[in-house]
């Protein structure tokens, strides 16, 4: 392999709030990656003693079905302004939505009221007819990976952990993948923009890893909406992972940091999907990629239980990573539930190894 | 005696300097901010469409200024042009005034930064370089790859800053397609094995002999043309270049791997040019100097006494340069008269 010189990622900071956040969770994440947001806000509350409020009331921001045509803008425009008029009722003026595609959402729409406020009045009258509601406009937003990465020097002293494999004491390779309503609808909206966004590989050189410029980078990581909402097109979406992971596969990746529900889902279980179909794995021993999210990371580098953290319910299985950062963990503890029964044990899959 | 400040010794300034300097009476200022004249012209190995060298175009023009009534001032940035009683004051980096009846701008152009275009990898990947990069190269004679091997492969791009909402650059910077053409036929020459491949949105011909050299490119020299612009580029694990593109007629999508990606940076305004322009109220929004009319009176700005000539009034060839400063030489003996 060639000797590359030192890249220069785009030093390209966005604003970021420091503190009094309203936080929406994802409609998804919670089922992709249990332990994710509520680690989110282990980390702001407890090692940061940041003011960031849950709200119970909280809902979906029509993301999947605006981007899919099956939802019309006004709805969209409607439901994100009582969102708002959640975060106005409770006091707080930045707001955090947990999935990117959400974020591009919010973002989308303030800029859109601003480039049309005759629209913003529109929403506003919307609310008002349906709810008897009234909201303000967020000061800031930001994506709980944008908070994660403003405070990465923060974190890393409180860090039990590095990136560095222990056998070796190389740093760790990582491959980052952000998702696509990130930095690509509006660049500036991104930490480093949109062709080198730096928020996901900030974290991982902060913390001592090492990050992947591979040749299908950017490429699509398979969630796609046109590929993966109808079902005869998943094809489409496998074949975009299994591009990206052809692609990574030569660069040996210790694991994949993702901050997109989507990203993380697909390029976690595709893997067991090609292996299943092809019998091919992108590692050398034949236990896949380990896929985590941006707040799966942190809480293991801050010591967190991995299965706290939820991530016995990824499809590659993290004990290879979890043994080369010499994290602590108990096999026993695996699959119980909170009362100290194992819930049940998932089946093996034929070709990937758990 | 009348006294004519030039500002820029490049092609067009100091072709317009020898000729004024051939009427009796007249006194040339030829202001250069850097310490060598025809810095841009210098880093070029033949020129389109005669493959003449670069070199004896050099050494042609520099042998012109060998009059005494051309005053050369190397090394002095001109800050000031201010009209005063009907003549020109000019005050240089240092505060140094000096006076002339009349003024001629050639501040001419800069090549666009390619960092710019960050997904295009220039100053990420080594195997990714600009047009002016290659031109070295072939002067040089020497063509490798990032690994240091002989290239077997090598992509053009065109329209790299120029033709481009993002960078803000609508206009055409008018040299680069041929500039291509003739550097894609210079290193099949250098390199007869070498595979040569010239991404484009339009192939603008426009200059005597340009359509020849395309043709004889593509018949003799095999170089391979590619209608669809490069969406990123990226180093593979060998060190090679990946590009992603859409080859438009065809309708598909392309992806190969070169071993070099030469991006054919246009022309900007040069901060010379920036700063006289907006100073005299020239500029338009590029920062390029503006003139009376483009037909008949393309020469002067809308302050008498005040010329312009060559490619700091947008992109131009060097011999489109050459005629312009000619042209102006004409405007400024008029004026003067």
């Amino acid at each position: 392999m060639s000797e590359i010189p030192k890249r220069f990622w785009n030093e390209y900071q966005k604003e970021i709030a420091d503190d009094h956040y309203f936080y929406e969770r994802s409609c998804i994440r919670q089922t992709f990656f249990p332990g994710s947001e509520a680690a989110f806000l282990k980390i702001m509350r407890e090692e940061l003693g940041k003011d960031i409020k849950d709200e119970a009331n909280q809902h979906t921001c029509t993301g999947i079905g605006y981007h899919s045509d099956v939802v019309p803008i006004e709805t969209t425009m409607t439901v994100v302004a009582r969102l708002f008029s959640l975060m106005t009722e409770d006091g707080y003026e930045n707001y955090v939505p947990s999935c990117v595609t959400s974020f591009g959402v919010f973002t989308e729409m303030v800029e859109m009221w601003k480039h049309d406020p005759a629209l913003l009045e529109q929403a506003r009258k919307y609310l008002r007819e349906a709810t008897g509601r009234e909201f303000e406009l967020p000061k800031n937003i930001a994506h709980p990976s944008d908070i994660i990465f403003k405070f990465r020097n923060e974190l890393k002293p409180k860090m039990k952990y590095q990136l560095v494999n222990r056998f070796t004491g190389k740093p760790l390779r990582a491959v980052e993948h952000v998702g696509c309503h990130y930095a690509k609808i509006f660049p500036e909206k991104g930490v480093g923009k949109s062709e080198f966004p730096h928020v996901l590989s900030g974290m991982i050189e902060a913390w001592g890893g090492e990050v992947i410029d591979y040749p299908e980078r950017r490429h699509c990581c398979g969630f796609g909406f046109r590929q993966y909402l109808v079902q005869e097109n998943r094809g489409y979406s496998v074949a975009n992972s299994k591009k990206k992971f052809e692609s990574m596969e030569p660069y040996e990746p210790d694991f994949i940091l993702t901050n997109c529900p989507g990203c993380g889902m697909f390029l976690d279980k595709w893997q067991y999907t090609i292996a299943e179909l092809e019998h091919k794995t992108y590692d050398k021993d034949g236990y896949g990629i380990p896929v985590l999210t941006y707040e799966e990371l942190t809480g293991l580098l801050l010591g967190y239980d991995p299965w706290v953290l939820g991530l016995q319910l990824h499809q590659v299985q993290c004990e290879t990573l979890l043994n080369k950062i010499g994290i602590a963990y108990n096999p026993d503890e695996k699959y119980k539930g909170v009362s100290g029964k194992v819930l049940s044990m998932p089946d093996k899959p034929t070709v990937l190894k758990v | 005696m009348k006294t004519i400040a030039i500002i820029g010794a490049g092609p067009a300034g100091i072709e317009a300097a020898s000729i004024l300097a051939a009427k009796e009476e007249t006194e040339i200022l030829l202001f250069e901010k850097s310490a060598s004249t025809l810095d841009n012209l210098r880093d070029k190995a033949f020129l389109f469409p005669d493959f003449s060298a670069a070199d004896d175009l050099v050494e042609i023009l520099e042998a012109k200024l060998n009059r005494d009534n051309i005053k050369l001032l190397s090394g002095k940035e001109v800050k000031s042009v201010t009209e005063q009683d009907g003549g020109w004051q000019l005050q240089d980096a240092e505060g140094t005034s000096y006076t002339a009846d009349a003024v001629l701008m050639t501040t001419g152009y800069k090549v666009f930064d390619a960092h710019r275009k960050e997904e295009l990898g220039y100053g990420i990947y080594p195997g990714v370089i600009t047009s002016i990069d290659m031109e070295k190269k072939i002067k040089e004679g020497k063509v490798l790859n990032a690994v240091g091997d002989t290239p077997k492969k090598i992509v053009f791009l065109q329209c790299v800053g120029s033709r481009d909402e993002k960078s803000g650059n609508h206009y055409c910077s008018k040299v680069c397609c041929v500039t291509a053409v003739k550097q894609a036929i210079e290193l099949r020459k250098l390199l007869p094995e070498v595979e040569t491949y010239i991404f484009y949105m339009d192939l603008r011909m426009w200059g005597g002999g340009f359509e020849e050299m395309y043709r004889e490119s593509q018949e003799k020299y095999g170089v391979r043309y590619v209608r669809g612009r490069i969406s990123e580029a990226a180093s593979t694990y060998d060190g090679k270049i990946q590009i992603k593109s859409e080859d438009t007629l065809v309708g598909l999508p392309l992806k190969m791997s070169a071993d070099l990606l030469v991006l054919m940076v246009g022309m900007e305004p040069s901060e010379g040019t920036k700063m006289l322009t907006r100073q005299c109220n020239c500029a338009d929004s590029y920062g390029f100097a503006t003139t009376m009319n483009p037909h008949l009176r393309d020469n002067e700005t809308a302050q008498p006494g005040l010329f312009v000539a060559g490619s700091c009034k947008r992109p131009m060839s060097l011999n489109d340069t050459l005629t312009d400063a000619r042209s102006a030489v004409v405007k400024i003996a008029e004026y003067l008269r």
